[in-house]
C-alpha cells in the first residue's frame, strides 16, 4: 500500500515528494500501474526515500514496476550520482553483483524438441551444478581466477568457452574495464574460485522456453532478435557472481560502515545503505572490486552457455551452431556504471554513476554501447518471470531517458518465502507443472516451493507496465517447458 | 522464522538466556535453511573459529558469515560442536569448533543457498529474559 503523500504523475508514474522524509535531497519516483503500486510492500517506499537522502543523487530515486523491498535500495531501485560529489553504495548494487539473464536462441521448434525434453533437462541438470555447495567443472588456480576476474569474457574466448559473437551480444562486451583483483579479499577468491559454471539457488534457474506464435508482440523485432520460426525453442538462464560477488559486497559494506560517518560525515539512515564518496580511496577500491565480480558473473553465465551448447549438441547429435544456438543477449541486473546521460531537468549530458539494483539497462535505438546488430532496434531486455508463468523479451526505447534508460528485471515477489513454503509443496508443484507441460528438476524441493508462480506478481502486468511507461517495448513472451532450479 | 521483514529472502528471530545460546541458535537457524535436517550431518571435518569484535551484533554477523564462507569455499555444511562467548571492557570474543561434512545432494535433503548475512534490520539486543537477535539472510 502506497504511503500518504504519494502524488500521481500519470497512470504509470507516482512520486513521493522530497518533503516525505527528512533528509531527502530529491523526490522518489515509482513506475507502476495502480495495481502494481498497491502490491509493493511498505518497505519499498521507505527504502526509496532513504536512497534519496544520499549525497550527490541526481534527479530522482527511482523504483521500477517490479519493485519490492531489498537491503538499502529496494529491488528495482535506480539512482544516479554525480561522480565528483556523490557516493557509491554496495546496497545500491546488491550482494549478487551482476546477477543477470542470458537468452540463447536455437533453430529447433517445440515439436522437434518435445520428444527429447526429459532427456535434455536431465542432462542439463547433471551438467550444470545447482543448489547448496555446487562446484563447477572449471578447475583453475586462485591466481588464474584473479586474472579471469580482471578479463571477463576475454578470458572465456581465450579458453575456448566463448564465441566472439557471444562477447558482442553481452552488455559491455562482457568485460568491465578497470577491474582490479588487488582490491578483492582472499576470502572472496576462496568463496568463488570453484564456483564458475554454477547456477546457485533461490530465484536462479535455467529454462527451456518456447516462443509461441500467439505470444509474439512484434514480429519484425522478434525476427531481428533471432526468433523466426513458429514455436521456436530458446534457453534462458538467471544467475550471478556466486560467493565471490557476495563476499566483495560484504567486505565493502563493512569497510564503508567504518568510514561513512566518522570520516566522510555522511548520515546513514540504514546500515545496508553504507556508502563512500565515489571519488574517495574507499569508493574507488570498491568500484574496482565490484568490476571483478561483474566479470566473474559474465564468465559464470558464459561457462553455463558452453555447457548448454555441449548438452544440446550431444542430445541432438549435431554441432550447437547447426542447432542455431546463438546468444540473443546477456543483461546485468545488479551493477553501478559510469554512463553519460542528460539528467531530468537538465539540457546537456554528463557523466553519472548509475546504480541499478534489480533493474535492467535498456538503451534506446542508436545509443552508444549497443552491439552493431541491435543499434537500430535498441538494447534487448530480458525480464524473467516465475518458473510457472513465463518471461519476456523486450527492447529499450527513447522513452527510457528519465530513468537513465532503465526498466524492470523480473516479476517481483508478491509473497514471502515462508508463506510460499507453507502454501505450496515442492512435490505437488513438480507434479502440477508436469501436468501443464513443464518438466522441472530441482536441487531442493523446499526451495522449489518458495519459487511457486503464485509467490510472484503477474509478469504480464509488469511487462505491460514498462511498455505503458515508455521504459521498454515488448517483443515476445516466452513460456517454459523445461526448468532447472537450484 | 519471521515473516514480513523481507519478501525475497529469509529472516529469523532468536531468543536465548545467554549470548552463547543466542549465537548457537542463530547458527542452527542459518544452517537449517540450507540443510533442513542438521541431524543428517556427520562430523567428518572440523574447523576452529576465533573472532573478536567491539560490537556484539557485528560479532554475530561475522560468526554467521563463517558458516556461509565454509559452505562456498570448501563446500562444507557445519554444525556447532562447541562454542564460548566472552565479554570484556574491550568488547566481545568467541571461540567455536564447527563440525560437519561436504554438502551431498544424495545423502542430504538440501534447502536454499544462503548467499550472505545482511545488516538489514540486523540486531542483537538485551531483553528482560536474556538476549534477542534478529537476522535477515540473503538467499
Amino acid at each position: 500500500m502506497a504511503p500518504q503523500g504519494m502524488v500521481k504523475i500519470s497512470d504509470t508514474l507516482w512520486e513521493l515528494p522530497a518533503s516525505f522524509k527528512p533528509g531527502m535531497r530529491v523526490p522518489a519516483r515509482f513506475y507502476a500501474t495502480e495495481g502494481l503500486l498497491a502490491a509493493m510492500d511498505p518497505a519499498v517506499f521507505e527504502q526509496a526515500a532513504n536512497v534519496a537522502t544520499l549525497p550527490g543523487i541526481v534527479g530522482y530515486s527511482f523504483c521500477m514496476p517490479d519493485g519490492h523491498s531489498g537491503y538499502g535500495f529496494p529491488i528495482g531501485g535506480v539512482a544516479a550520482f554525480d561522480p565528483d560529489k556523490g557516493v557509491i553504495s554496495p546496497g545500491g548494487i546488491g550482494f549478487d553483483i551482476n546477477c543477470g539473464m542470458r537468452l540463447v536462441a536455437t533453430s529447433l521448434t517445440w515439436p522437434e524438441l518435445e520428444p527429447r525434453l526429459r532427456e535434455l533437462v536431465d542432462r542439463l541438470f547433471a551438467a550444470i551444478p545447482a543448489g547448496v555447495g555446487g562446484r563447477g567443472f572449471v578447475k583453475i588456480s586462485r591466481d588464474e581466477f584473479r586474472a579471469m576476474s580482471e578479463q571477463g569474457l576475454a578470458w572465456c574466448l581465450q579458453k575456448g568457452y566463448a564465441l566472439k559473437e557471444d562477447l558482442e551480444r553481452t552488455e559491455d562486451g562482457g568485460v568491465a574495464a578497470g577491474a582490479d583483483a588487488a582490491a578483492v579479499s582472499e576470502k572472496a577468491v576462496e568463496r568463488g574460485y570453484q564456483q564458475i559454471g554454477t547456477l546457485g539457488s533461490g530465484n536462479h534457474y535455467l529454462e527451456i522456453q518456447v516462443a509461441r506464435r500467439e505470444n509474439i508482440f512484434d514480429r519484425k523485432l522478434a525476427e531481428d532478435l533471432g526468433i523466426r520460426a513458429p514455436n521456436q525453442v530458446l534457453v534462458m538462464f538467471h544467475c550471478g557472481s556466486r560467493g565471490f560477488g557476495h563476499q566483495v559486497a560484504t567486505d565493502y559494506l563493512q569497510k564503508f560502515l567504518g568510514v561513512m560517518q566518522p570520516k566522510y560525515h555522511i548520515p546513514c539512515p540504514d546500515r545496508e545503505l553504507a556508502s563512500a564518496p565515489f571519488a574517495s580511496e574507499e569508493g574507488q577500491a570498491y568500484f574496482r572490486a565490484m568490476k571483478c565480480a561483474v566479470n566473474m558473473s559474465f564468465v559464470n553465465r558464459q561457462v553455463i552457455l558452453h555447457r548448454v551448447r555441449e548438452v544440446f549438441g550431444e542430445v541432438f547429435g549435431r554441432d550447437p551452431l547447426e542447432l542455431g544456438m546463438h546468444q540473443v543477449y546477456d543483461v546485468t541486473h545488479n551493477t553501478a556504471r559510469l554512463e553519460r546521460h542528460t539528467p531530468p531537468g537538465e539540457r546537456r549530458p554528463r557523466d553519472l554513476l548509475v546504480h541499478r539494483k534489480g533493474a535492467t539497462r535498456a538503451f534506446a535505438p542508436g545509443m552508444e554501447g549497443l552491439p552493431r546488430a541491435y543499434a537500430r532496434i535498441g538494447q534487448p531486455v530480458i525480464i524473467g518471470g516465475s518458473m510457472e508463468t513465463g518471461s519476456y523479451l523486450l527492447v529499450g526505447t527513447k522513452g527510457g531517458a528519465p530513468t537513465f534508460f532503465t526498466t524492470a528485471h523480473g516479476s517481483g515477489r508478491a509473497m514471502g518465502r515462508q508463506e510460499a513454503k507453507r502454501r505450496f509443496q515442492g512435490r505437488d508443484l513438480v507434479k502440477s507443472m508436469h501436468e501443464r507441460g513443464i518438466y522441472v528438476r530441482a536441487a531442493s524441493l523446499s526451495g522449489l516451493a518458495e519459487e511457486a508462480g503464485a509467490a510472484y506478481k503477474d509478469i504480464d502486468e509488469v511487462a505491460e507496465a514498462t511498455e505503458l511507461a515508455g521504459l521498454s517495448r515488448r517483443v515476445a513472451k516466452l513460456v517454459p517447458v523445461g526448468n532447472i532450479k537450484g | 522464522m519471521l515473516e514480513g521483514l523481507t519478501r525475497a529472502d529469509a529472516a529469523f528471530r532468536a531468543e536465548e538466556a545467554d549470548l552463547a545460546g543466542l549465537f548457537r541458535t542463530a547458527w542452527r537457524a542459518t544452517l537449517e535453511l540450507m540443510l533442513p535436517d542438521p541431524a543428517s550431518l556427520q562430523a567428518r571435518e572440523r574447523r576452529r573459529i576465533a573472532l573478536a569484535n567491539p560490537a556484539v551484533d557485528l560479532l554475530l554477523f561475522d560468526f554467521l558469515s563463517e558458516l556461509v564462507y565454509y559452505k562456498d569455499a570448501e563446500g562444507l555444511l557445519l554444525g556447532l560442536a562447541s562454542l564460548a562467548v566472552e565479554s570484556s571492557p574491550a568488547g566481545y570474543r568467541l571461540e567455536a569448533e564447527a563440525a560437519g561434512e561436504a554438502a551431498d545432494p544424495v545423502r542430504h535433503e538440501l534447502g536454499v543457498d544462503v548467499k550472505a548475512v545482511t545488516l538489514h534490520r540486523f540486531a542483537v539486543e538485551r531483553t528482560p529474559e536474556g538476549w534477542q537477535a534478529t537476522v535477515v539472510l540473503d538467499v
